[in-house]
């Protein structure tokens, strides 16, 4: 298939560009093909056995998937991982449009506004986990006593079970809400101005203008917004790095998220094998939600034509 | 391009949307200016909400000298640097190849590239671990650099970039006699500045900030990244925050700087990303 196609860009094969192109590719599809495909791999395959912390391996056949079945913790961690993602992704999706709507048009200082929507994007993962950790602490935290004003300032944001999930969904709006904020600007950019003028002319009003104009001329880009954001919710660092440091899976597992619950398993218990059978899982949970993203957006941009 | 022009337009007016955004971006860098003001007032005070009557630097000094804390420093600047520089060149040469040149597999190398864009590193920590480990690269600058190299997200967006490069450069300078490799160097690579430097800003701010992967590979402590240094001062001095915070502050002025200064490209990068 590809072949055709390249016959039809370079009309005659090159001496020696083959031999050329491979020292081109050589280290880094080497480097991919180990340190990338080959643990996704792995994470498919090696739920078959048991791994033990020393590199034990021992033929376990289909016992770790036995185990993920029984597994209450294991269950609860896939509901918190759903839960999370149900909060975050529409969430972070409807401010950072709003926000994006809201900056789109020059005012004095639009620079400076967006600069400081993204500002949070930049700072680790681990320093913002730190960071609300120091801002939220119970009855001394400058959000418990400003709040206090309102009579919240005995809530305990992230030492509450019922809390603590959509306090964690919350900071990662916060962290993330610029940079999808910066991809729908760049959508908002590519709406010809024309459909707007026409619009107006028939005498629709903003809302009006939003939902004929807009909405639909930003499909693309609210895709890839939303596939990221559920990517990254379900399986990115979102549910990882801030849950190690912010809150470490409590209170009592209310924020164990699927990927720190693996983690746990492996490298605090030594179950490398079911850890990495449960990394499979999400391995092809990711796998079917790429592939439909690509089965989706076939002909558009991510297409190699 | 149409909004930078609409940039330079200084005419806007400060409507209730632009009062709206000032508001909403100032309660969004809110908590960081908070930690950083924090960061400076003394060890009793650090939890007062009210402006501080007196700052100071001890928190500062004391991360500096009681903890490591300049070779948690150095060791992420190595890494983020050498990461940073080398992925750009093994990227820029792939995807250069994968775009402009004929080979056997390539469709199939292409496809890897492209399976294995979302492919998040939690999901696949555990057996990259195991690999990791197998290599021998446990606990080494090896460990900490050589599998943060590997980004297909890099390759696939230069590969994108130089599908769109005229060929007749390259006609031109292979008429000149100039060899692949020459071509690389003397041609693609200045054409790829402006994708490079976006990417060099990416790159650098994401190993910068990575923690899960030095947190998993390095176990030593002279190998301690920033990151991994903080969460543990954190567990180490948790009731102590002034401390934490002076290294949180000193883990992200690199990062605040390298955004100021390539806030442009970065923006122009992630725009990318997804679009175009």
């Amino acid at each position: 298939m590809s072949r055709t196609s390249l016959t039809r860009l370079v009309p005659r094969s090159r001496p020696g560009e083959s031999r050329a192109a491979f020292g081109f590719v050589a280290l880094d599809g080497l480097g991919l093909i180990v340190f990338v495909a080959l643990p996704a791999i792995l994470a498919l395959v090696i739920g078959l056995f048991n791994v033990d912390g020393f590199g034990k391996i021992e033929f376990a056949g289909l016992h770790n998937f036995q185990l993920m079945a029984g597994d209450k913790l294991l269950w609860k961690s896939l509901g918190i991982t759903t839960a999370f993602t149900a909060m975050f992704v529409p969430t972070a999706f409807v401010v950072s449009l709003c926000l994006a709507l809201l900056v789109r048009k020059p005012f004095p200082g639009v620079g400076l506004v967006r600069t400081a929507l993204f500002l949070p994007n930049v700072i680790s993962l681990v320093v913002i986990a730190v960071m609300w950790q120091f801002l939220l602490t119970d009855k001394v935290g400058v959000v418990p006593e400003m709040l206090g004003g309102v009579g919240l300032g005995d809530v305990s944001w992230l030492g509450d079970p019922a809390l603590a999930l959509p306090t964690l969904a919350f900071v990662c709006v916060w962290f993330l809400m610029g940079y999808q904020m910066l991809i729908f600007l760049a959508g908002l950019q590519d709406i010809p101005g024309e459909l707007y003028d026409a619009a107006t002319v028939d005498g629709a009003n903003a809302w009006q203008r939003f939902w004929g104009v807009t909405w639909p001329s930003l499909r693309p880009t609210s895709f890839f917004v939303l596939i990221t954001s559920l990517v990254n919710a379900l399986a990115g660092s979102l549910g990882f790095d801030l849950v190690m440091v912010l809150t470490k899976g409590g209170p009592a597992n209310s924020t164990s998220t699927v990927v720190f619950y693996a983690y746990q398993q492996a490298f605090l218990y030594g179950r490398f094998g079911y850890a990495a059978a449960i990394c499979g899982l999400m391995v092809a949970i990711s796998i079917v939600i790429t592939g439909a993203l690509f089965a989706l957006t076939r002909g558009g941009r991510f297409d190699e034509s | 391009m149409s909004r930078e022009t609409a940039l330079r337009k200084p005419r806007a007016k400060i409507g209730p949307g632009a009062i709206v955004a000032y508001i909403l971006a100032l309660i969004t860098v809110a908590p960081l200016l908070w930690m950083a003001l924090s960061a400076f007032r003394p060890g009793a005070e650090v939890f007062s909400a009210s402006w501080p009557k007196h700052l100071t630097l001890d928190n500062f000094t004391f991360v500096l000298t009681e903890v490591p804390f300049f070779t948690y420093l150095g060791n992420s600047a190595l890494v983020s640097v050498v990461v940073t520089v080398v992925s750009l060149f093994l990227h820029t040469m792939c995807g250069y190849a994968l775009a402009r040149m004929r080979f056997r597999g390539r469709g199939l190398f292409f496809g890897m590239v492209v399976s294995t864009l979302f492919v998040s590193l939690p999901v696949i920590l555990v057996p990259l671990f195991m690999v990791t480990r197998a290599l021998g690269m446990v606990d080494t600058y090896f460990g900490l650099i050589v599998p943060a190299l590997f980004n297909a997200f890099g390759i696939f967006l230069l590969r994108q970039f130089y599908l769109n490069i005229p060929s007749e450069l390259e006609d031109a300078a292979r008429l000149d006699g100039c060899g692949y490799l020459r071509m690389y160097w003397h041609l693609i690579l200045p054409l790829s500045r402006p994708i490079m430097s976006s990417l060099a800003v990416l790159f650098f701010l994401a190993n910068w900030n990575s923690f899960v992967w030095p947190l998993t590979v390095a176990q030593s402590e002279n190998l301690r990244v920033v990151q991994v240094g903080i969460s543990s001062l954190s567990g180490q001095y948790g009731a102590d925050y002034q401390y934490i915070l002076a290294a949180s502050v000193l883990a992200a002025i690199p990062t605040v700087i390298v955004f100021i200064f390539g806030q442009r490209r970065l923006v122009d990068s992630l725009k990318t990303t997804g679009l175009k």
